[in-house]
This record gives structure tokens, sequence and C-alpha cells, in this order.
């Protein structure tokens, strides 16, 4: 079974992406599924970057923290990423000797062919070299990359890709890290926040997304500005403030709306939160964490943040946390985030991260469910005198957008009437309005969905993950079950409010991406669940399989 | 034609007896009905503090949201349904203090709606603290020696950044307000009016001092000249002029480019996005389907 680790290093605009994506493309032409991920400092130029390929025959969406083959940009990429090399790897490099080492001088090569400016395409040729691939597989993926530029650029590019190819097979020989033939599969490759989040956002009937440039989320907003067919109107705001109030606005006159966002900026919607609680409007926030405190590593993955998405907003209100783990739940989940938002009149909460953000997954299928507008609103015909803040058994009012009738809509962000003005009513009007809130809350919890649940009966031990995390997890448990260890498995997607659960009956640990076990804490406080201990990562990078098979031995 | 009991609200008004801010409703109502504007077309949308309380005193639709945050939400009201006539009305506390980043971005975005401030230089709900618009060294509750900075300029602010509608009115003088927020309302774009609202409680001056100080702007005003309307805003000494000091036609508004093809129907009321848009992406996302 083919799972070759392939690792692109370079400073950041040397180009790394632009060779990461073309080879990915390739693999995937030729029937194999690729799992890519990306490092990066917060920096403009410079710096250190990975672009990380996983090759296998069958979707495998975890990430591997070794390469078979290291393309490296510049020498001193090669030398700061030579311990990621498995022994019998290859490093490509611009110079430099040593038994597994390839020197290739992009540049010159290039420049021989045509221009130093192909360069990139000169170490794409390269590497498909050293994976085996064959220049038929390399050159219409080459032409289509180009295109936009001309016919002569596409040529010049094509004939660089050759010159590295040739170049780098001419000095490996029969020795390629690997031997790929072709294979019949097609996998789509779809990322979380570049594809899966705004399609399904737009499928779902989103109108409106305001959002302020944060790393790792601002491709959500930048999907929906590149893509005016998706019919969702996108506008910066000045700051996270105005642009979750800017949602809310668009909501209540009749848009479904979101913003994306990180910690930071969710920290200064907080008051919008709280907003959205009080005056019972629908809105989704996409919340893509990255470590912290304050500014933290802006370019790395972390899963700190579950609490305080949980928890963040001052007064009591129900809202629902929702966490995908791959491109597929994305989807899922912002179609489900968009009705929830609207049948309970809430903020809705989805938690991504920096993995999720920016990898890219192959996956054997790929779709949108369909969403449902209908009943969003009530007919104003069938009401009589309005009241926005009605009291009902399930804590729902009839909602109406403002201008959509005769009939007048007010929201207060002060304790508010059912006709929705400010009072200091306590006993007859603050008790039942906080009722109200709350039995949504109740109702909701009814309606959320379990974890996924595998293998725990006379499991050893059960780890339990949330989020980006599964794809790992689950690798490892495999692996380690293959090892003849009994390990259970337990997944959250969907996190609050948390359903009623029963322990599992075996020892359990969670395997989470911050340094405090927040799951842990979550499920000990709301569930009873006994948990002993939390296998942490919180350096920035992503769990990976490795981090759970150690973390279990 | 409209009356002005369509508007008539039957919440209990929280305002101190003889608040100038009931000048500013009574107003408000009669630029309304002068329009001829059903409620049901009209949004009120205001932050935290009293004047803030004013869409409540009004039939009207109503968002009363957080302290600073009317405008950004009066932005997207109108951008989703650019069929509302849409109002802010709130303090200057709010609007130039805790909003003040809000209110810069309106100027560059344009979006056609009217701001309200209701200018009084005091913190009256929270019971006399300086405002952004509080005059260095006058004493306050908090600042007990005098404020301690100069006062924002916030009209010249919103003429340098060509918004296009800039008026200062005084809420003792109904008559002019409401012409003044009638022409506000009807302006295509932006218009930021400054309501001189004395706070008959908290001062920091009466509606005597106000008045022995204001006066109209002279007949050979010419809204169109920038330099002439900056010099009027920045109210160096008395007098301080009331009327329109800037307008001018023919900047595109927020909504108009935002919304592009979608013209001006509300967003609710548009079909969902064909389905085979979405197919189209799917299909974009296999080996094959991207040539």
């Amino acid at each position: 079974m083919t799972d070759l680790g392939i690792v692109i290093s370079g400073a950041a605009g040397e180009g790394i992406q632009t060779i990461g994506d073309v080879v990915a493309r390739c693999l995937l032409a030729h029937g194999y599924a690729v799992f890519s991920t990306q490092e990066y400092e917060s920096r403009i130029r410079g710096g250190h970057n990975r672009y990380r390929l996983r090759v296998t025959d069958r979707p495998r969406n975890a990430p591997r923290p070794d390469a078979d083959v290291l393309l490296a940009l510049n020498d001193r990429a090669a030398d700061h990423d030579a311990p990621l090399v498995r022994d019998h790897g290859w490093t490509l490099r611009p110079s430099g000797e040593g038994e597994r080492a390839v020197p290739l001088a992009y540049r010159q090569i290039a420049e021989e062919a045509g221009s130093a400016r192909y360069a990139n395409s000169v170490a794409a040729g390269a590497l498909c070299a050293a994976i085996g691939l064959p220049f038929g597989v390399l050159e219409p993926v080459v032409r289509r990359t180009f295109a936009r530029h001309g016919a002569s650029v596409a040529d010049a590019n094509v004939g660089a890709a050759r010159a590295g190819l040739e170049r780098a097979r001419a000095r490996l020989g029969d020795r390629a890290a690997a031997d790929l033939p072709p294979r019949e599969a097609r996998y789509f490759r779809v990322g979380a926040h570049s594809t899966a989040i705004p399609l399904a956002a737009a499928a779902a009937g989103c109108r409106f997304i305001s959002a302020y440039p944060m790393s790792p989320s601002t491709g959500i907003i930048t999907a929906f500005a590149r893509d005016p067919e998706l019919g969702v109107l996108a506008e910066q705001a000045e700051d996270e403030i105005a642009a979750l109030q800017m949602a809310l606005g668009a909501s209540a006159a009749g848009a479904r709306s979101m913003t994306a966002t990180s910690g930071g900026g969710f920290a200064l919607m907080v008051e919008g939160l709280s907003l959205a609680g009080m005056i019972e409007t629908p809105v989704v926030i996409v919340v893509a964490q990255r470590p912290g405190p304050a500014t933290g590593l802006p370019t790395r993955t972390a899963q700190e943040d579950l609490l305080f998405a949980i928890h963040a907003g001052h007064g009591e209100s129900p809202r629902v946390v929702l966490a995908p783990s791959d491109p597929q739940s994305a989807a899922d989940l912002t179609v489900r985030a968009f009705d929830l938002a609207d049948r309970y009149q809430i903020p809705v909460i989805l938690l991504t991260d920096q993995l999720l953000a920016d990898a890219q997954f192959s996956l054997e299928r790929f779709s949108i469910p369909k969403a449902s507008l209908a009943g969003r609103f009530a007919d104003p015909d069938s009401i009589r005198e309005y009241r926005r803040f009605a009291r009902t058994e399930t804590g729902v009012s009839p909602r109406l957008y403002f201008g959509q009738s005769e009939h007048l809509v007010c929201l207060d962000s002060d304790e508010h009437t059912e006709d929705g003005h400010i009072t200091e009513d306590l006993a007859g009007v603050r008790r039942p309005m906080v009722e109200k809130r709350l039995e949504k809350g109740r109702r909701l919890r009814q309606e959320i969905a379990a974890p996924e649940i595998d293998g725990v009966e006379g499991a050893e031990v059960v780890v339990i993950g949330w989020g980006s995390t599964k794809g790992a997890i689950e690798e490892a448990v495999d692996e380690l079950r293959g090892a003849g260890r009994p390990i259970g498995r337990i997944h959250f997607q969907e996190l609050w409010p948390l359903p009623e659960l029963d322990p599992p009956g075996a020892p359990c640990v969670t395997a989470e991406g911050n340094a405090t076990g927040q799951l842990a804490r979550l499920l000990r406080a709301e569930l009873g669940w006994p948990i002993d201990r939390t296998i942490a990562r919180f350096d920035g990078l992503p769990i990976d399989p490795r981090t759970i098979v150690e973390g279990l031995r | 034609m409209r009356r002005i009991e369509e508007y008539r609200s039957d919440v209990e008004n929280q305002w101190c007896p003889g608040c100038s801010n009931f000048g500013v409703l009574t107003a408000l109502k009669r630029a309304l009905v002068a329009l001829d504007l059903p409620p049901r077309r009209v949004c009120l949308v205001s932050g935290i503090g009293q004047a803030a309380k004013l869409p409540h005193y009004l039939r009207c639709n109503v968002f009363n949201g957080l302290h600073g945050r009317a405008v950004p939400v009066a932005t997207a009201i109108r951008l989703a349904h650019p069929g509302l006539t849409t109002i802010v009305t709130s303090g200057d506390g709010c609007l130039y203090g805790e909003g003040g980043n809000h209110l810069l971005h309106a100027f560059r975005r344009n979006p056609d709606i009217t701001i309200v401030v209701h200018d009084n230089r005091i913190y009256a709900l929270t019971k006399g603290q300086g405002a952004p618009t509080t005059r260095r060294g006058v004493p306050t509750r908090l600042q007990v020696d005098g404020v301690t900075s100069d006062h924002a300029q916030m009209l010249a602010t919103a003429i340098a950044h060509d918004c296009p509608f800039v008026a200062r009115g005084f809420a003792g003088d109904i008559d002019g307000l409401s012409a003044i927020l009638r022409s506000a309302i009807a302006h295509r774009g932006l218009a930021l009016v400054d309501v001189i609202q004395p706070c008959i409680t908290w001062g920091p001056h009466s509606a005597d001092w106000y008045q022995e100080r204001i006066a109209t702007l002279p007949g050979d005003h010419d809204p169109a000249d920038r330099a002439a309307a900056i010099e009027r805003a920045l109210e160096n000494g008395a007098p301080l002029t009331t009327g329109i000091l800037y307008q001018r036609d023919g900047r595109p508004t927020f909504e108009k480019t935002v919304r592009g093809r979608l013209g001006d129907r509300p967003v609710a009321e548009l079909a969902p996005i064909d389905r085979s848009v979405i197919d189209q992406r799917i299909a974009a996302l296999q080996p094959d389907g991207d040539g």
C-alpha cells in the first residue's frame, strides 16, 4: 500500500504553494489520494515554510510528520528539514552533496530552458521524477496551471518542468522514492475553508458575510468575494466588532448571515454574541482556531477555544457550538448551522482551526446537503397583533424581518417585553423572558447529535477527540488495534449543548490540541465522565497519528 | 395624507420631564410624515443612552442594539433591505465615543442612511461624565477640575471624508430641525445631523446658554463649498450655526456598489441560487473536472 510523505520547504514567496499544488494535482490525476497541509510563518517574505503532501492509494486524511522526499527550494531549508527525511529518502536541493541528496540548480536549469522565472516548474518536474511520476502526467497539469498567462508562458513552463524531470531522473536512475502506477480512482480535492464552508453556506441561502481579515479564517470571505455567482454579499468590516454587528443587522433585515474570524477577533465579537442571544437573531460565526493567548502563533494550529466558544458572552442565553472534522462534515455542519440558527433564532458557532482551514483533503465522495429556507419567517397574514418575542411553549417566537409586512418588528438589547420594548418589570417580564430563552437551549439539547462511538465495549482505553483531529485519531487507533490492543474511540462534532450521555465504561483519555484538556474538563463538568488524562499537543502543529500512538504507549 | 398619530407609540417614556430629546422626537416624526413614509418602511437603529431610547417612542421598526454599534447595524440593514428608510438615533457618547471608528468607516462606505446625533456634550445616563464633545476645561462629575482633552470635531471630519450631507440642528428649534431631518432623510447617501440637545439635568450648559449662541447659517452659505462647510463645522467660537453645512449629490452609495446586479430587492425575497452553480463547483474538484 502506498503511503508516501513529501515535504516542500522554502522561504515565503519562493513558490512552494504553486509547486505543491501542481504536484498534488498530478497525483490526483494519476489516481492517488493526497492530503496536503501547510506550515508557514506570519510574514510575507523569507522564513521557513512547508507544504506537505501525503500520498496514498485510498484517502488517509491525517498529517504525517516525516518525508520520503524533501524538495528544498534553498539550501538552508534543506539543512533545516534534514531531520524529517527518512533513512532511504531523497533530498532535492539547489546545491550540496550527500549520498541521498540530489543537487539541482533549479534557476540555472530554468535559464537554460528559457528563463530563471520558470525555476518552480523545474522543481516541480524534479519532484515528479523523485516520486516516479511520468512526464505525461505532469505536462497537462503544468499547461493548465499557466494557461491564463498565455500559450508561450505555458510552453516555457512545460519545457522547464521537462528539464527538471529529466535532470533529476538522470541523477536518480531507477532509484525513485516510489513507483506509482496509474490508478482508476479520481478523488475530490477539497478544503474546508476554501470550498466546503462557502459552498454549503451559499447552498443554505446565506446572503451576507462580513469579516475582518484574520488568519486562518480569511479564506472564507475571500471565497465568496471571488465567486459572485454564489450570491453572497461580502463586506470587509473595519473590525470584528462591526463584522458581527453587520451580520446581525443583515439578519434582522431578512438575510441569512455569517461572519468568520479567529480567537482574537472572536474576543471582540463577544458583546455581539450576547446581543444575538438577547434579540434572538440568527447568525453563524466561524471561529478558526490558532494558538493563543493574545496574538499567539497566528499561522499555526490549535484547539484552544472550545471552552471560550461555549462560555463566551455576558449573561445567559443558548448557542450551539459545532466542530467539523473534515471538509464533508464542514459542509454538512454549515448547512446544519444555518438551519439551527434560524429554527432556534440563536447564534451558532462553527469551530475550525488552521489545519482544517489550510489542508486539502482527498475524499471519495463530496456533496453539499440540500437546505431548506421554508419556515424561516412567520406568515404575516396569520398574525393579528405581532409580538416579536411572544412567549410560546418552545420558547421560539414567530419571526418577521424588518419591512416584511405591516407588522412592526422591535428588537432591543435591553430586557424587553414580548413586543420588544424596554422594560424593568422584574416580576412580570424578566423571569419569563429568561425562561423563554433558556427553554430553547433545553430543546436544542434533544436535537444535538451524539458523538461517533467506535469499539468502546471491552476497550482497554477509549480515546476521545473533537473536531479536526478525527483522521489522526482514527489512523492511530487502527494501527494499535492491528497490533492487538483493544482501543475504543469517541469523536465529538456537536459540542454544545452536550447531549445526555452515559460514560463509556472504560478508562478514558482525551486527545486535544490544547494544554489543559478542555474537552476533558467539559465532559467531567457536564456529563460527569471520568477522564483519566489528556494527550495534549500545543506546540502549534497538528495532532498526527504518532502523537496518539506515543500518548497511549 | 399621512398623520403624525400613525407614529405615536404607547411605550412609557423614560426621559426626564422637559428633556430636549422630546424636541428631536417631534421633529423626526414630523419629518417622516412630511416625507409620506409609512411606519413599516422605517427602521430606527440606536445604541445605548437616553437618546438611544428614542426608537421606542415612535411606532416603527426598531433595532435598539449595543452601545456604539448602531452604524454597522444600520449599514447592513440597508444593504439587506434597500426599501427601508434607515435612521440611526443615538447620543454623542454612543456615536462619537464608543462607536467613533464605525462612523469613520461609514463616511468611507456612504450607505444611504441618516445618522442623528443627540449632542448634549455630556454623558447623562451615567450621571454626568465628560463626553467626546465636552469642551476642554469644563468640570464634570468625573473630570472635577475640568475635561483635559479637546473635543471631537466630527462634523468637520465628516466633511473632510466627503460625507455627502452634513448638518447641525438644535433641539430647541423643532421647525428648523424637522426641515433639516426631512432633507437629510431624502438625501441619497449618508447624512450626518448633529443635534445640539441641551441636557436639563447634567448640563454642562443650559438651554438658554445655547439659545444665546445659536444662529442659523447665513443665506449666502453654499453647501457645495467644502472649505466653507468645514469652517462652519469647526465652529471656532460663537455662533453655533445650524443648517445644512455640506451637501453634494452623486457619490455612489454603499448598497448600490455592493449589491451590484442584485438590484433593490430585499435579499429575503430573492430566489435561492441555482443548484447547478454548486454542482459545477463540486464537479471541478475532481482532477478531470478542472480542465
